[in-house]
């Protein structure tokens, strides 16, 4: 048996893999992983704290107003259940350098585990929601699917490089007793870093 | 109230590079003429929680976004605006429809009268009332003090019709 895609490992291909010139946007369990495996780039936007479901936003906003930048998201799925018309307008947008990568563990992992209405339909046996199915109907043009770190380490490349808006449906199991991210310092002041970072950056 | 071609001119004037909206009755018409005014991109979302999370990645993008809605939608975005103005202390400027305001009998029993201006207070948005079409300077000026002064700011456009 393959061994699953844990959170972690999973954050951490991104963070090898990643161009310096691209921003990216962690936000509740990916956001806490993210900054426990090391300082972050001056064009990570952490986004804690936030409101739930919405570093897609974030994540589409960005992206259009840097076209020659790729913004990428790391986002749950009870992050993107809370947003899901957000899939509607990306792929209405359809800003071709964002790529929004989805942990899938089926429960609101920083509030305790509780689980998502998407699992809680599973359990009672209405079948499992196909996030890479939504994602493609909602004219998402590029979407995938992996499920162990094998797969992902082969497939990041082609997923960044794709033609996006792109959608990465990743399926891990939960953290146990995770908590969730701490806030990396004042956001205001976090705000005009990032801005700063950007501008100092352009062209690059 | 205003035509299309105010706003998207006003808009462009202060610089706006992008309407982030859904629309209603009275605001939604101005969706087609700023669609057409090169240098306005619109974003239409699909709930209004979401248009405050675009406008900030516009804002942090070095775009100058505007969101547009009812205050029906005002009232579905309540978290997401708290994330955006206030957490992150971004200053993003908004028009937002006021229900039924200068008909009061279109929809009887309609509370968007009782708490439209109280939300607004709450979240702690400095907002201008606009009842007529002779305040476009007002909300000129209103807008212009607000980018200036890198604070969000709300127009609230007094509708006529539900």
């Amino acid at each position: 048996m393959r061994a699953p895609l844990e959170l972690r490992d999973a954050v951490a291909v991104i963070r090898e893999t990643r161009n310096p010139r691209d921003i990216v946007v962690p936000s509740m369990g990916s956001a806490r992983e993210w900054m426990a495996l090391g300082p972050t780039h001056e064009l990570d936007l952490v986004l804690v704290p936030s409101a739930m479901g919405h570093a897609t936003s974030f994540g589409l906003g960005l992206a259009l107003a840097q076209p020659e930048r790729r913004v990428i998201v790391l986002s749950g799925d009870g992050s993107l259940l809370m947003n899901l018309g957000t899939l509607v307008t990306i792929g209405s947008q359809a800003p071709p350098n964002l790529v929004v990568i989805v942990f899938v563990n089926g429960v609101y992992e920083v509030t305790g585990a509780q689980v998502t209405p998407a699992a809680a339909g599973r359990l009672a046996g209405a079948g499992s929601i196909d996030f890479r199915g939504i994602a493609k109907a909602c004219g998402i043009r590029s979407v995938y699917g992996w499920s162990t770190l094998d797969e992902w380490r082969s497939g990041i490349e082609e997923a960044l490089t794709a033609c996006g808006p792109t959608v990465v449906i990743l399926h891990v199991p939960v953290v146990p007793g995770a908590v969730g991210p701490r806030s990396p310092g004042p956001t205001s002041e976090r705000a005009q870093r990032f801005m700063r970072a950007l501008q100092r950056h352009e062209g690059a | 109230m205003f035509s299309g071609q105010q706003i998207a001119s006003l808009f462009l004037e202060l610089g706006v590079t992008h309407v982030v909206t859904v629309p209603d009755s009275t605001v939604g018409e101005w969706g087609d003429v700023m669609e057409t005014t090169p240098g306005l991109a619109v974003v239409r979302v699909c709930r209004e929680g979401e248009a405050w999370g675009i406008a900030g990645g516009l804002y942090l993008g070095g775009s100058t976004p505007v969101v547009l809605i009812q205050c029906t939608g005002l009232f579905e975005s309540g978290d997401a605006l708290r994330n955006v103005a206030h957490d992150w202390h971004l200053p993003i400027l908004s028009v937002i429809g006021y229900r039924s305001y200068l008909n009061q009998m279109a929809l009887p029993g309609d509370t968007c009268l009782t708490f439209t201006e109280p939300v607004l207070d709450a979240w702690r948005l400095e907002f201008r009332l606009i009842t007529d079409v002779s305040q476009l300077p007002e909300v000129r000026s209103f807008l212009r003090e607000c980018r200036q002064a890198a604070r969000p700011g709300v127009v609230l456009i007094a509708e006529g019709r539900a």
